[in-house]
């Protein structure tokens, strides 16, 4: 199994006294410059931890939210191209869908992945539905435009002999060749992320690397649905490699403490959440029949335990995350059987995409958790057998 | 095509008396089809049409009331290949051929005025008087000033405030509702958001146009819009040569649905039917 530290890089001060939103209109007198340097350069300090440690890195991009300051994710993996040494860097995810030039992708990711020397993994998303406002790229057909772009950039990524042409619905170019090409060969691997079975089916035919986010005890049905698409198409079963899960981790030596570290880092949830509900769901981001059932109030909560409760995320306990899958907390004989248990459900789920920093975790906290976590769960999870996954019946 | 005395058989397809679906282009378009007389052809705003709306029958009263859902709306098929108001323009213009529709009177509310104007631009040929309500589709402050609130990023209750006069028209009770008016809802939004969503409910070279509009024109304005301020109107309305300005009072964005008689009544005398 690998196992990547995430921090979504967020800027906590302006989380105290907000006016029911945490992005799109939060006014940005509200993030202090200097204030603002300064987490970066602590979260690029745990990054450069972590990849001391053993651990592989993984960033993400938010735009106009206290949640999450990286708004360009390339200036963060052109920092951590530099300042890693041995990490895998995953970008999960690259919005395609607020990108109105794919060419502009192509070359910075060829970029990072040369100056890295052949680390990064390439995941792209579409983007969330509350920054349709502010990229004012198109909700509707956002998928149409999210595959024309990946196609696109794929292409670049592999096109060597002569410059191409591309005339595509969404994009024109005229003589694309790009240099610097990708240290990977053919590419970068390729990531993507999914909450519904549909889009899983669909990354299974293509092979994509597939990741949920905090999905818990309703992971399975999107793994099978992966499953089915990718023996359709590929005559085979995927191997575990091809599953990510990202959940959020606080680890400590003993239990009270991992208690502590599980409710600080899990402020992140509740924080998460905090979106004014006139951009939450842009039109064309769910299909009508969603959301008929949206306007009906008749949509169905997400996140399940192993026994089937249904809880809600923003306000669960500790306990009640840890039962949902979307926490692992305790010690690191806790944590360890956890993360492995959670694997075994899944039929096998080869990349843990840990949130090491998260909510209002503090530094000298996450150093711990992540050094406690490097030197007693990964080696651990490092020798895992991973289940060989199998149809659902 | 000739313009004589005789009724051919469009081959893309006749609207039946019933109102069943019209096919134009190989398009199954759900249309309100009433009355008698000179054909009005009514192009809905972007929250749809419905079938009850009390102005269709005072509009049916005079004329050959023909109001479809455009494509994309309602039940009302959708071309992949239409994504922009200049699509449906061109889709409008084929419906009138198909239809052979002459001397109508082609009246619009919101979006559906746009694509009136943007129709009209093209060809008046077959269009005897041009009412527009509330219209969109302009640009007319500068590059920093919007001239039309966003609507995709308000909930249902704030843009009723915005949009009627009486906001409660406004309210819909979606667990009461029957599921195929739900989703003509979901639809509605979603096809308006396709047409519309960037440049932001217009297309910035309309105004620059807007003088090959020769027939009569009518520009009806709902006086208590917050979705678009009356300033934007008179612009729209100097920008016609033939146009005239009519305040409604008590009426917001969509004045057919808060003052039907009114509405009604300003068009048909307008019209002269």
């Amino acid at each position: 199994m690998r196992v990547y530290h995430f921090t979504e890089q967020a800027y906590p001060p302006a989380w105290e006294n907000h006016p029911g939103t945490l992005r799109v209109t939060l006014p940005n007198r509200l993030v202090d410059p200097k204030i603002a340097s300064d987490l970066f350069h602590r979260y690029y300090d745990e990054w450069q931890l972590a990849d001391e440690l053993g651990l592989d890195v993984m960033l993400n991009e938010h735009h106009q939210t206290a949640t999450c300051m990286s708004s360009t994710c390339i200036v963060g993996l052109s920092i951590l191209a530099r300042i890693t040494k041995r990490a895998r860097l995953l970008v999960l995810g690259y919005p395609l869908g607020h990108r109105p030039d794919p060419l502009r992708c192509a070359e910075e990711l060829a970029t990072v992945d040369v100056i890295s020397r052949g680390r990064l993994d390439m995941g792209f998303v579409k983007g969330v539905p509350y920054e349709f406002g502010p990229s004012n790229q198109n909700p509707v057909r956002v998928m149409d435009r999210f595959w024309d772009a990946h196609d696109f950039i794929i292409k670049a990524m592999t096109t060597h002999d002569a410059p191409f042409s591309w005339e595509s619905e969404f994009f024109h170019y005229r003589h694309v060749n790009i240099w610097p090409r990708p240290y990977q060969q053919p590419h970068p691997p390729v990531w993507s992320t999914t909450g519904s079975r549909g889009s899983a089916r669909v990354l299974g035919e293509r092979g994509l690397a597939m990741a949920t986010l905090g999905t818990g005890y309703a992971t399975r049905p999107l793994y099978d649905a992966y499953r089915e698409g990718y023996v359709a198409k590929f005559g085979k079963l995927p191997t575990a490699d091809r599953f990510a899960y990202l959940g959020l981790v606080a680890v400590a030596d003993n239990e009270e403490e991992a208690h502590r570290r599980g409710k600080a880092v899990s402020v992140y949830l509740p924080m998460s959440a905090v979106v004014a509900p006139e951009f939450r769901n842009p039109p064309g981001y769910l299909s009508v029949e969603d959301n008929v059932r949206l306007l009906r109030g008749e949509t169905k909560p997400r996140t399940g335990t192993k026994d089937g409760r249904f809880i809600d995320m923003r306000v669960a306990s500790v306990q009640d995350l840890v039962d949902t899958g979307v926490l692992f907390c305790g010690t690191p004989d806790q944590v360890y059987d956890q993360i492995v248990a959670f694997a075994e459900y899944c039929g096998g789920m080869g990349n843990l995409l840990m949130m090491g920093q998260a909510g209002t975790m503090s530094h000298e906290v996450t150093a711990d958790n992540l050094t406690l976590f490097a030197k007693e769960v990964l080696p651990r999870l490092k020798e895992y057998k991973q289940p060989v996954g199998e149809l659902a019946a | 095509m000739k313009f004589g005395t005789e009724m051919p058989i469009p081959a893309a397809g006749v609207a039946p008396r019933d109102g069943g679906p019209l096919v134009v282009n190989g398009l199954k378009i759900e249309t309100i089809e009433r009355g008698a007389g000179r054909p009005l052809l009514f192009l809905h705003p972007g929250i749809g049409l419905d079938p009850k709306a009390a102005v269709l029958d005072l509009l049916a009263a005079k004329t050959r009331l023909i109001a479809p859902s455009h494509p994309g709306f309602g039940a009302s098929d959708l071309a992949p290949v239409m994504t922009t108001v200049e699509d449906l323009s061109y889709f409008y213009l084929d419906l009138m051929d198909a239809l052979d529709l002459r001397d109508t009177i082609v009246v619009g509310v919101g979006f559906g005025a746009w694509i009136a104007a943007a129709t009209a631009i093209k060809s008046t040929a077959r269009m005897s008087h041009l009412v527009m309500a509330n219209a969109v589709g302009i640009k007319v402050g500068d590059r920093e000033t919007r001239d039309i609130a966003d609507i995709f990023a308000m909930q249902d209750a704030d843009f009723a405030k915005l949009a009627y006069f009486d906001p409660k028209l406004g309210e819909r009770d979606y667990k009461s509702m029957a599921t195929a008016e739900v989703a003509a809802v979901a639809r509605n939004r979603e096809s308006l958001a396709r047409f519309a969503w960037q440049p932001f409910m217009h297309d910035p070279k309309l105004k620059s146009r807007l003088h090959r509009i020769r027939i009569p024109t009518l520009i009806l304005w709902g006086t208590h819009d917050r979705v678009l301020r009356e300033g934007y109107g008179r612009a729209y309305c100097a920008a016609i040569p033939n146009a005239r300005f009519e305040p409604i009072e008590k009426a917001g964005h969509l004045p057919h649905i808060e003052q039907p008689q009114v509405f009604a009544d300003r068009v048909l005398a307008f019209a002269g039917a």
